[in-house]
């Protein structure tokens, strides 16, 4: 039941990117279409899983262990990195159409925060790992079902006239409020369902 | 008179945040009041500062194959040096701020002008890059704060200017960084053209 709370929580209530501000470089610079937001979306997912459990077993097993948590930062930067280099080589082998579909935004990924975001706040948080994990893959369906409705909604306002002043990026953040509006009627759902799970 | 155009450059026609519009993450996220605002943009500007003089002084000895990593660990090793500076001598802000300190590795912004500007220039010239960006972002970040502080809860820098009651709560709130940052941006664009 705890998972399926922090499930909800994390795509919901406290969404990534809408409620809390990681992610959105890649939200603003990759979301004029649906099928390229799909395609960010999944590879944010597939990244952020498998960078979460290494980073959870680099910060349980180097970093604790000989008292150097202050590398922090820089070792899970360093790891981050080399994992998106690993993932697209491995991914190139062994699954040639996956690559085609998600090889453009892979390296785009080692500076999307909110990959070395959650990987700090699963430390932080102090969860053990398959709550991390849960917690990660909840928190990039949560990212993805936000890059999908704001190019979704992207689509059409490209077909509207806009303000000169506005047109662009302003109408974009605009637009984003607007949505982040809509997921702030989520807020208070998690207490809720904390009651009815009896957590 | 060169390295001062290099200087307002930064702070007006290639404006961080306005302009190119890198480094959104800090600049939603930590808004809520013009001197968090301000804060997380002098701490941006000193990574900013020091990562272009050390990036443009080794930019000769690192081989081009492993650029970009070696930038990494050198603003990855700034950023912990002023995570450990921040929390000794302004813990409070250090609270405050948060996650988004040591999220200052991935603002695009730093890494962005190390590839554009450092990894070309001299040492005295990146420095004024620096500063000017910095600023440029610095005070983009503080008339941010300031327009949802206001706005939120009818202060300014702490001091009330409205009664509290005239605030309007959901600029604090997230929806409100989006809008106000969009709006700010539409104001810019059309002085800029004017």
């Amino acid at each position: 039941m705890e998972y399926i709370l922090i499930f909800i929580t994390a795509i919901f209530v406290n969404n990534v990117v809408l409620s809390q501000f990681l992610g959105i470089c890649p939200f603003l610079g990759v979301s004029k279409k649906v099928e390229t937001a799909t395609g960010m979306g999944a590879a944010v997912a597939f990244v952020l899983v498998i960078a979460t459990i290494v980073t959870y077993l680099i910060q349980h097993y180097v970093l604790n262990p000989f008292g150097l948590q202050y590398l922090q930062t820089i070792a899970f930067i360093l790891v981050i990195a080399a994992l998106v280099q690993m993932v697209e080589i491995v991914l190139k082998k062994v699954s040639p159409a996956l690559y085609q579909a998600l090889g453009v935004f892979l390296p785009l990924i080692t500076t999307n925060c909110c990959i070395l975001g959650v990987a700090i706040l699963v430390i932080q948080n102090d969860y053990d790992l398959l709550t991390g994990v849960i917690y990660a893959f909840a928190t990039a369906i949560g990212f993805a079902l936000a890059m999908v409705l704001f190019a979704g909604i992207r689509e059409q306002l490209s077909l509207v006239n806009i303000p000169k002043g506005m047109d662009g990026m302003a109408i974009a953040l605009v637009t984003a409020g607007l949505l982040a509006m809509a997921f702030m009627g989520f807020s208070g759902v998690d207490k809720g369902l904390a009651t009815l799970f009896g957590v | 008179m060169n390295n001062f155009k290099i200087l307002m450059n930064g702070i007006i026609k290639e404006n961080p945040t306005f302009v190119l519009l890198l480094g959104m993450c800090p600049t939603l996220g930590t808004t809520s009041s013009a001197i968090n605002g301000m804060g997380m943009g002098l701490a941006t500007m000193a990574v900013l500062v020091c990562s272009n003089i050390v990036i443009s002084c080794i930019k000769n000895i690192v081989p081009d194959m492993v650029r970009i990593p070696s930038f990494i660990v050198v603003i990855a090793s700034l950023v912990t040096i002023l995570q450990m500076v921040m929390q000794a001598f302004v813990p409070g802000l250090y609270a405050t701020l948060g996650l988004f300190i040591p999220l200052i590795v991935v603002n695009c912004l730093i890494l962005g002008r190390a590839e554009a500007f450092a990894a070309k220039n001299g040492p005295v010239a990146s420095m004024f890059d620096g500063i000017g960006m910095g600023l440029g972002f610095t005070i983009a970040l503080t008339v941010l704060g300031g327009v949802r502080e206001f706005l939120g809860t009818g202060k300014l820098f702490d001091i009330a200017i409205l009664p509290e009651e005239y605030g309007m709560l959901l600029f604090v709130l997230a929806p409100g960084a989006f809008i106000a940052l969009g709006y700010l941006i539409a104001i810019v664009n059309k002085l800029r053209k004017a």
